[in-house]
């Protein structure tokens, strides 16, 4: 989690100066349901993700330095440049984006299970969305999908009560967002978001289940970004107390805090952690830097396949 | 006949309709392990224009699957499958449904490859019909391939004969990039003679169907027939119209298309698509940009008529090129 933060901070940094452009959405804030969901995870289960990702791709193990460099859209990072902030790839971690179609990343989710399924793996896959998703057909057409052909598919909905700029009650006509789920005979999970050990407990019996029985399950996270949609967005449209509370329950002093009264944690252990975190994000800042661009005359490449 | 006696002519050749002929290519595929048919009623129904009649039997529902109508679901779903190692053909009923895939189609199926930087690549076909002329009005009747073929990343292929029908799937399903083959809903009955063993056919090159020397006129799947009519009523009057056959709207075979060009001097182009940025613009465009100067007539284009397609028969008959238009259209380039 601290990772995660600390990269998204220095992120947010490098944005201001102008060294990252484009979209930039951040997780600062939800760091919990990134890391206590790939904390139930094998390496080999697949993850779908969407714009808001860096925590997902970094907790499923694509390299820092690789994500640096697509952020600044260099040869060497994990999508060539091509995807930045949004579209965060690597095939061999299974991890499928980086979808910025909102609810466009789960009839994928639904395919990779069915192709898991058909070949005999199996593999769970894990898809993220946020709770703006769930207005979409997409979903819809994807949960019955999932239910109907028993598909092992993990739905974590990132419920960080806000689509864009729109909150919960203003875009849903029921507010239950696991109610939907049920409608669709699934097992549905309520989950607080903000504290990871809850999540990863969750996470865990999710994918045991799914193992189990061989259907979807949904796990609806309760969470909260403490920043903006985008770094675009001016966040007109939400209190500073409701941000302030929120920012109390902040997932990483609370785990922190629970580890120091057990014992298990010292304040040199987290100094070591914060200064392993800033060397192996300053090495990725520098190692983006000095990256080469991918040069003009690639630019039509990979637009269909490179036959050998 | 017993096992001794040579084979004879006609145990070497099969008349097939063009449906017939598409059921003959899914079978084919549906041999090989990781392929798979999904779509809505490909199973127990065995398909809207009864392509796939028959395979749920012979495949089991693990190999033909029935969808629910969710287009953008199960579409998205293949394209999820062949990422994930599976090689799905995905039917959509028609291509006025798959505009509630357009998402998946172009948003994942068309970008993953390059926004990945090359590191996804999504191997599937998605098969769809297109067109009109049965009277089925505006929501079943457009000819909206030559918007797909707009899109980079995808390959569109359009048989417009039995042969292709049957030959095109396989080397579609070899393709690493996604393939979508748009099939002319008034083509499922026509009926041809093929060698029992299918002839590869090649799905990056058009085909001159009639050799001629007056002009040229390109077709491709539904318009191919308007175009040979034409050129027969044309022959009667002494002119010799080339008809090429484009395949494949992307990548399209420029090559065989100016070679004919620079040799009649003139081109006609029968899209059954809305003029208005039309395939056959960007086929008049590319003309005139590569073989403006072996041009003795401006480039004409017989297009459908610029309405949602009517129901009733006259109507939607004067919407659409017919031979006559075509023709017409010739005599204007040579004289």
């Amino acid at each position: 989690m601290l990772r995660i933060r600390r990269f998204e901070e220095r992120c947010a940094e490098l944005y201001s100066a102008t060294k990252i452009r484009g979209f930039v959405h951040l997780c600062i804030g939800e760091e919990a349901v990134a890391v206590g969901v790939h904390k139930a995870l094998a390496d080999d289960d697949a993850v779908v993700s969407t714009y808001r990702e860096h925590g997902h791709a970094l907790a499923k193990g694509i390299t820092m330095d690789a994500v640096m460099a697509e952020m600044y859209g260099k040869a060497t990072g994990c999508s060539h440049g091509r995807g930045g902030s949004m579209h965060l790839f690597d095939r061999d971690a299974r991890f499928y984006g980086g979808n910025a179609i909102v609810g466009g990343g789960l009839p994928l989710a639904v395919g990779l299970a069915l192709a898991d399924t058909r070949l005999g793996r199996r593999q769970v896959t894990a898809c993220f969305f946020g709770d703006g998703a769930v207005a979409e057909g997409e979903f819809h057409e994807s949960l019955n999908l999932a239910a109907l052909w028993r598909l092992p598919v993990l739905f974590c909905c990132e419920n960080n009560q806000y689509a864009m700029g729109t909150p919960l009650r203003r875009e849903h006509a029921n507010t239950d967002l696991g109610a939907r789920a049920v409608g669709y005979g699934m097992r549905s999970m309520e989950v607080d978001g903000m504290d990871v050990l809850a999540v990863e407990a969750a996470a865990h019996e999710a994918v045991a289940h799914i193992g189990r029985h061989r259907e979807p399950v949904f796990l609806e996270l309760r969470t909260y970004r403490f920043r903006a949609h985008s770094m675009y967005d001016p966040d007109r449209y939400r209190d500073k107390t409701e941000i302030e509370s929120w920012k109390r329950r902040d997932p990483i002093p609370a785990l922190a805090a629970s580890l120091r009264a057990t014992a298990d944690l010292s304040d040199s252990d987290m100094d070591k952690m914060e200064s392993e975190v800033t060397a192996e994000i300053d090495g990725a800042v520098a190692a983006a830097e000095a990256a080469p661009v991918e040069p003009e005359s690639e630019l039509t490449r990979h637009v269909y396949t490179e036959r050998a | 006949m017993t096992g001794t006696e040579p084979a004879t002519t006609e145990a070497r050749t099969v008349t097939l309709t063009y449906r017939e002929a598409m059921r003959d290519a899914l079978r084919r595929a549906l041999a090989d392990e990781p392929v798979f048919l999904i779509g809505e009623d490909v199973g127990q129904y065995g398909g809207a224009f009864g392509v796939t009649l028959g395979l749920l039997e012979e495949f089991g529902p693990e190999r033909v699957i029935d969808t629910p109508l969710s287009e953008s679901g199960f579409v998205g779903a293949g394209i999820g499958a062949a990422l994930g190692g599976t090689l799905p053909i995905v039917e959509v009923m028609t291509v006025n449904f798959s505009l509630l895939a357009l998402d998946q189609i172009l948003n994942n199926a068309a970008t993953l490859s390059h926004m990945s930087g090359g590191r996804l690549h999504v191997p599937l076909v998605i098969r769809m019909t297109t067109g009109a002329g049965r009277q089925l009005a505006a929501q079943h009747s457009h000819s909206l391939e030559g918007w797909y073929a707009h899109i980079p990343g995808l390959r569109i292929l359009a048989p417009a004969t039995v042969e292709d029908a049957r030959g095109m799937l396989a080397p579609a399903l070899a393709d690493p990039d996604p393939v979508l083959i748009f099939e002319h809903g008034s083509l499922y009955n026509d009926k041809a003679t093929l060698p029992a063993t299918p002839v590869p056919v090649s799905i990056d090159t058009a085909a001159i169907r009639r050799p001629g020397t007056d002009a040229t006129v390109i077709g491709y799947g539904g318009t191919l027939a308007t175009a040979l009519s034409a050129a027969d009523q044309l022959a009667t009057e002494g002119i010799q119209a080339e008809v090429i056959d484009l395949r494949s709207l992307r990548p399209l075979d420029d090559a065989t298309i100016m070679e004919s060009v620079s040799r009649t001097h003139r081109a006609v182009i029968v899209d059954e698509g809305w003029r208005s940025g039309s395939l056959a613009a960007e086929i008049s465009a590319r003309i005139t940009e590569q073989a403006f100067y072996d041009l003795d007539a401006p480039v004409e284009r017989v297009c459908s008529a610029e309405v949602p397609m009517p129901y009733a028969r006259h109507l939607e008959q004067a919407a659409l090129p017919r031979p006559s238009d075509v023709a017409a259209s010739v005599r204007r380039t040579v004289n």
